[in-house]
């Protein structure tokens, strides 16, 4: 009876996902075998064209800009997570609870206005201009904004919080008395860090790394406000098939790609939060 | 319908309908139109007037509500206010109703040369709700000398490069290239598509941004010193910085015009040319014009304008004949998708 009981409880997530998630993702993905009618629209005859034309040079090469610059989000990120995470689990831990607390503050406010208080900084006129005239400085202001640059620090900035959060529980749970061992039969520190810890937490790293990676390179919102519009990324390709060139066929077939290799990059995640779980004995952080 | 079709029909309605999300309800006039484009009051202000309810519901891009009224057939709205390619394309597919000008006395309102406009002679299917030109906004106390030309910002001096900005949709974007090489806005040869690609990656290097929306912000600013922009958009950085400019380059300017087209599936055509005629009151129409700064097309409304308005806003001064004197866009058919692939080569060039 156990078994019918957990069906009972998992009836409403399961609804809930088959109606707003598999449902709307299989509509999705039928319209991209359709043509295209002259003026927007599905004409529904049969067609493999359009997922064609995802390989065509021209939008190929928008998908590996676009692995390019999420790739880069996800290395700065995982650099600059790890190290924040590697810090708040050496701390004392009753303090862990308030640093781990700040990390996910910037949560509460909606991920617009994070991306605009970039603008506010970053622009010609913006605050780090401000400063530096303040400071004395006379020249020609920095062009900071609407550039690759401040697409991936807006990433960055977003998603580096899922990388501290997957990296810090298997660093928080790693047994000290490894690293003493390691440090009694003569280890440096250093080695201690590269032959011990990082291996039994990488696993975290890879999972973090991959979030901030899927998060990335489907964004549309980020590349669009901070990149000016010059900054073609994949989910700004896919938003423009959908609500410019009303071409839902060409816009389906591109997303049903991104979605192909985002579920590949999750089920690598899953492996390596597995093997998380095994390794440091530590508990699945999810999202 | 063929089988496939009703099945995939039949499948989008489920999952329509266990998202709960039916069509617009059929009770009352159910416009559509882009946010703070009338007066705020305008809707309740034609309840209050004539007794009919009617509703507005708001889209961002004329892409958008095509592509509603194109998947639901026309049904779901009255009345949709939309540029004049699009609404070409409506009355292609027919989707929109032909005209019955008796029922819109106050149509006489509009200027001469506002029935003989090139995409709708006669207004069969639509009818003009604002005009304008599209061109270089700049502010005059850091540009010097003052632009003249398209080249002015495709091939921006050094002193401006960084500083400028041009339009993200397609056919604004592409408009400047066109009339830059004193093509048609309307080009469709793949060789002369290619040429003006070519000219708008190199410009795109000099660029600030694209930007539809904020660009008189950027020069209020002073992020970026010349846009190019639609004029009535330029009037919003002239009200709060005096020292922005409008200019129509010598090569000349689209002309474009926002119409209202009433559909042929509307179960409300009475209350929906009410509310035509009701928008082209004098009274109501000039609102548009005074508050939104955009030209419209209706004769006593324009005449009614305070003299300080045209005397602070130059460009709501040019008239119908200059508008006339310059192309409209027009819907291209099937060179929609070159242009979107042209556009998309243009954004991915680094």
């Amino acid at each position: 009876m156990r078994q019918a009981r957990s069906l009972v409880l998992m009836a409403p997530a399961l609804i809930w996902l088959f109606a707003l998630m598999v449902v709307p993702c299989a509509l999705v993905l039928a319209l991209a075998f359709f043509r295209r009618g002259l003026y927007g629209g599905v004409e529904y005859t049969l067609t493999l064209e359009n997922l064609a034309l995802v390989f065509d040079p021209l939008y190929a090469g928008i998908f590996l800009h676009s692995v390019r610059i999420a790739g880069l989000a996800a290395l700065i990120a995982v650099g600059i997570g790890y190290a924040a995470a590697y810090a708040i689990a050496a701390m004392p831990r009753r303090y862990q609870p308030a640093l781990l607390f700040i990390v996910v503050l910037p949560f509460w406010s909606n991920y617009l206005i994070r991306t605009y208080a970039w603008i506010v900084l970053l622009n010609r006129e913006g605050l780090i201009t401000q400063g530096l005239r303040l400071l004395g400085y006379q020249g020609e202001a920095p062009s900071l904004l609407y550039t690759e640059g401040a697409v991936i620090t807006g990433l960055v900035y977003n998603y580096l919080p899922f990388v501290i959060l997957a990296t810090y529980a298997p660093l928080a749970r790693l047994n000290p008395e490894i690293a003493e061992a390691s440090r009694d039969l003569g280890a440096s520190g250093w080695t201690t860090f590269r032959r011990i810890t990082l291996p039994l937490t990488l696993p975290g790293m890879v999972a973090g790394g991959i979030f901030v990676f899927v998060l990335s390179i489907g964004n549309f919102i980020t590349p669009a406000l901070l990149g000016g519009g010059q900054f073609q990324m994949i989910g700004n390709l896919v938003y423009a098939q959908f609500l410019t060139a009303n071409d839902w066929p060409f816009g389906a077939a591109l997303s049903m790609v991104l979605i192909a290799l985002m579920t590949g990059l999750l089920m690598l995640q899953t492996l390596a939060s597995n093997r998380a779980r095994g390794g440091a004995t530590a508990e699945p952080r999810d999202g | 319908m063929t089988t496939g079709q009703k099945t995939f029909a039949a499948a989008a309605l489920m999952a329509g309908l266990m998202l709960g999300v039916g069509g617009a309800a059929a009770e009352g006039l159910i416009i559509s139109n882009w946010d703070g484009y009338m007066a705020p009051d305008a809707v309740e202000g034609f309840t209050a007037r004539t007794g009919y309810p009617a509703e507005l519901v708001l889209h961002a891009t004329n892409e958008e509500i095509m592509g509603k009224l194109i998947a639901s057939g026309g049904k779901g709205y009255d009345v949709v206010f939309v540029s004049s390619p699009f609404a070409e394309v409506l009355n292609n597919l027919g989707l929109a109703e032909t005209l019955d000008h008796a029922r819109i006395p106050n149509v006489a309102n509009l200027y001469p040369e506002a029935t003989t406009l090139a995409h709708d002679p006669g207004n069969t299917f639509s009818v003009p709700y604002a005009w304008g030109t599209t061109g270089l906004c700049y502010r005059s106390d850091l540009v010097s000398p003052a632009p003249t030309s398209w080249n002015d910002l495709l091939q921006p001096s050094d002193a401006l490069k960084g500083k400028t900005t041009m339009l993200a949709t397609d056919r604004w974007l592409l408009a400047a290239g066109f009339l830059a090489k004193g093509l048609s806005v309307n080009e469709t040869d793949p060789g002369k598509l290619a040429e003006v690609r070519d000219a708008l990656i190199a410009a795109k290097k000099t660029l600030l941004a694209y930007d539809d929306t904020t660009f008189y912000a950027k020069l209020v600013s002073g992020e970026a010193e010349m846009v190019q922009a639609w004029d009535g958009w330029c009037n919003y950085g002239i009200a709060e910085n005096p020292a922005i400019a409008y200019v129509i380059p010598k090569e000349g300017s689209d002309l474009w015009v926002d119409t209202m087209v009433i559909l042929k599936a509307s179960e409300n055509k009475e209350t929906a040319y009410a509310f035509v005629n009701d928008i082209l009151a004098a009274e109501n129409h000039r609102w548009a014009a005074e508050n939104i700064l955009y030209k419209v097309p209706n004769q006593p409304a324009m005449a009614a304008l305070p003299a300080e308005l045209t005397a602070q806003y130059p460009n709501m001064a040019i008239t119908p004949t200059t508008l006339l004197g310059y192309e409209q866009l027009r819907d291209v058919g099937a060179a929609t998708r070159d242009y979107a692939r042209v556009v998309s080569e243009i954004k991915a060039a680094q």
